[in-house]
This record gives structure tokens, sequence and C-alpha cells, in this order.
């Protein structure tokens, strides 16, 4: 599966901290190479080199596929999880963390409670900064890792229908994935209450773009129309009042037998981890590929370490 | 432009304020050396001698407000002397008022006239309104680009947010 007439891009030494500094011509660059890195044996490219995982806050599958992935590419991985076992605690400076573990190693990913920390942190240091996540901002690459997942089950991108469920309003996710997806025609439905529908920051954009989108507050609305389902949490928290959470709860929770007017080919995405969003009738239908997307993250991850680093161009 | 310019005023003897007839031409004190700002937008004219940090200042300042203008139908007027603004007040202003003119007075001639213009990006001016931005958590200067002049909305190179220009706070 290759990209018709895909210009290649020098990533060495660059960053990875928003979706919105990369152009269509470079996404498609990135999907080709992780297409690339899947059908070859990349397990010496990265010998002798070092992944710092600065993870300020806890996190299960960005993490342990960063360093899967540079273990698979044959490096070695530095770091830690959680701010209680290091300087920060001590009152430390992020900049002053980031200054000095430049030093101890090729290429960091970073994951960081507060946004625009990762930019700080490009800002600062020469060698790459990867952003595996900064507050509720951006998510780099679990967009590349959700495009790379589009991408293997439908053959395509290019003029897909993808539905986004549930909290559109503060998932970094749907916010990435909606952007990306606009850069390749895609038709767009926001299902989700109006309380949590997707900002009006990204509609502009949406809209000065000219992408095709539409809202809807059920997900049976939408079921019949989409390639991809992608489905996000609703938090219980994000409601002033539980009454209304309970009212509108269910009409968010997708069950097996809500896929039966699907059409053929969708494929029922989510970035996890889940809580009761999808329930586990849904894991066994053919269109479940929430744990494909997940281990995606290691090819994806390769990737984008191997370009950063200059070893695979 | 020379610095004496004859303004046109209100006349604040007249009863009826609207009644456009009654001016009569009011002065602005001379400026030897310094910065006039001219074509302020009427409700700006205190914003601006706030921001530019001149309620206290130590030497000759004159405003004016709701002038006569030809071209905005009201406008207001400020002449600092003995200053001239650095980049970083002049960005300031173009922040609040884009449109204004400023002139450098040099021994009562203007020296040097520009119509302000929005920069392309704005630095250490603008507080970032998301309480979780890291340059409201760390000794970060702000840093916005500026996505759309009018309306004006300006976007956070660190945490992305944007913010319209009622939202807009200045440091």
């Amino acid at each position: 599966m290759i990209f018709t007439g895909v210009v290649k891009v020098d990533f060495k030494n660059k960053d990875i901290i928003s979706i919105n500094d990369l152009n269509k011509e470079e996404i498609r660059y990135i999907l080709e190479v992780v297409s690339r890195v899947e059908n070859s044996d990349c397990s010496q490219l990265c010998k002798g080199m070092i992944l710092g995982t600065l993870f300020f806050e806890p996190s299960t599958r960005t993490r342990l596929s960063f360093e899967s992935a540079m273990k698979r590419l044959g490096g070695s991985v530095i770091g830690f999880s959680g701010e209680g076992s290091t300087s920060r605690k001590k009152g430390e400076s992020l900049y002053d963390t980031i200054k000095t573990v430049e030093g101890y190693c090729d290429v960091i990913a970073m994951r960081h409670p507060v946004e625009g920390s990762a930019r700080l942190a490009a800002n600062s240091i020469k060698i790459p900064i990867i952003n595996g996540g900064d507050g509720s901002n951006q998510h780099p690459t679990q967009t590349l890792l959700d495009l790379h997942t589009i991408r293997k089950s439908h053959g395509k991108i290019e003029g897909l229908t993808i539905a986004m469920v549930g909290d559109l309003k503060y998932g970094r996710t749907v916010h990435s994935l909606a952007t990306a997806m606009g850069l390749f025609n895609a038709t767009l439905y926001f299902v989700a209450p109006q309380q949590l529908q997707m900002p009006k920051d990204i509609l502009d954009v949406l809209d000065k773009k000219g992408i095709k989108y539409f809202l809807a507050e059920n997900i049976t609305e939408v079921i019949d129309k989409v390639d991809v389902l992608y489905m996000t949490r609703i938090q219980k928290e994000r409601f002033p009042d539980p009454i209304e959470y309970e009212s509108v709860k269910n009409a968010y929770v997708l069950k097996k037998e809500m896929l039966k007017n699907a059409k053929q080919g969708l494929k029922v995405m989510h970035p996890l981890p889940r809580v009761n969003e999808i329930c586990e009738d849904v894991d066994c239908a053919e269109h479940a590929h929430y744990f494909q997307q997940a281990h995606y993250g290691i090819p994806t991850r390769m990737a984008v370490i191997a370009l950063l680093l200059g070893v695979l161009k | 432009m020379n610095s004496d310019e004859i303004i046109r005023g209100t006349n604040h003897e007249t009863k009826n304020s609207n009644d456009y007839s009654e001016y009569k031409q009011m002065k602005l004190g001379k400026v030897k050396n310094g910065t006039v700002i001219d074509h302020i937008p009427p409700e700006l004219c205190f914003r601006l001698i706030k921001i530019l940090n001149l309620e206290g200042y130590g030497h000759v300042l004159s405003s004016a407000t709701n002038l006569i203008s030809a071209k905005l139908g009201k406008k207001g007027m400020i002449k600092i002397s003995g200053k001239f603004l650095t980049e970083e007040e002049v960005n300031k202003v173009a922040v609040v008022a884009p449109n204004v003119t400023m002139c450098t007075v040099t021994d009562y001639n203007v020296s040097n006239k520009i119509k302000l213009s929005l920069p392309r990006e704005i630095k250490k001016i603008v507080n970032c309104n998301n309480p979780n931005c890291i340059t409201n958590v760390e000794e970060v200067s702000t840093h916005f680009y500026v996505v759309q002049e009018s309306p004006l909305n300006i976007k956070c190179h660190y945490c992305e947010r944007t913010i319209d220009k009622e939202e807009i706070t200045l440091i």
C-alpha cells in the first residue's frame, strides 16, 4: 500500500510537537516510512543510541510503546515515569531538567501535564523532542498511529467518513485527528452531547478549509454512514449536574447490537483506556479495531524515532 | 504634520455637545522631542496611557479625546514630551489600537511618521489566558501568532490556545 507521489522530507533533528506543525505531505511521508518499518528489519538501526522517556505524569501505552519502539530499533532507553522520583519535586524547572537530560540521550519522548511544555522543551535543546502529550493540548504520535490504523484498515485515508464520539470538547485526540483528517478530504461527524461538542476554534479551522462536517447527538444517527467510528470516553466530572450525565451517558456507549446497520468495513477505534464506552461484546465483532490500533503505536513510533535520528530517510 | 498642530476639539462651554457647529479650536502643547500618537479610537485613549505606564509620567503629557476627525468621526490624541517609545511599547500600542498613527518628533518637527500595523508575532506583551499554559506555570515569556487581524485573534506559540480581542489581557 503506497501513497502515490510521496515527497521525501528530511526530519533529521526536527521535533514532533503538534500535528498542526505537519502538512499533508509530511504526514504522508511519515506514514510511508511507518509502512517501510513494518516490512523491513530495523533491529540494528539505532544501535548505540539512547531514547530518554521523560514522563512527568503516568502513562501506560504511550511510554511502553515508545520504549518498545526504541528497543526494536536496537537502541536503549533511560527515563522516569511520574515526578516523584525526579528533581522536579525539589522545585527544579522544566527548562533545567530538560537541559540536563539533553546530555544523556539522543532523542527525548516527553509527557507533561502542562500545555505548551513540549514546545518549551523543544525550544530549549538541540536534540529532537517527541511530544507524548502536553496536558490537553497535543499528542501527535497518537494521531499518526490513528492515521496509520485507518490507512491499514481501509487502504486509504482520502475521502473517508469518520464519526468521533464522546467528549469532543476536552479530548485532545479528537481535536488533532479532526484537523488531520481534514487534510485528507474526510467527511466528519461529531457525535456528542451539546455541552461536550467540538470546540468552535476547531470548527472554524474546518470551515476555513472547506471540510464537510456534521454535528449529531446519537451514535445510531450516523452508524450506517461512516467508515470509522472513533470512540472516546465521556467523563462524569465534566458535567456540573450528575442528573444531566445520567440522562446522556447511554447514548455514548457502544453495544454490539448497535452495529447491525453498520457498513461492512466499519472499524471501531478508541485511543484507550476505555472504561465503559465500548461494551465487551463489541470486542469479538469484526468491526473492533482498538487493540490493533494500540499495537500500531510501535511501528509508528519506530518510524518517528528513526526519522528524527536520521537513520531512516 | 508639525507638532504644534492646531486641532479642532469640543468646546466645553457648548451646551449641546452634539452641535458640531459650535467647535472652537483647541491647542495641545508643543512637543520639542518626543512622541505623538494620533487617530486613536476615543475609547482607547486612556487605556493607551495606562498600558504605556504614563499615568505617573514626570514630563509634559497632553491628551485629548473626542476630537473631530474627518476619517474616524471622533478620535483621541496623546503627545508625550521627552519620550521615544521602545519597540515593545509600539507593539503594545499596535495590539490594542492597531490603526493609530505614531510620530516621532525631533526639535519640534516630525522626524518619523508610521501607521501602525500588527506584528505577525506578539512577544512578551499579552498574557495567555489558559491557566495551564507553561507561560503561566514557569518563567517563560509569552509568544503569540496573529491568526486573524480583524477581528483580532491570536494563537499561543506554546499551548496553541486561541484568544479573541476581547479576551486579551496585557502583561
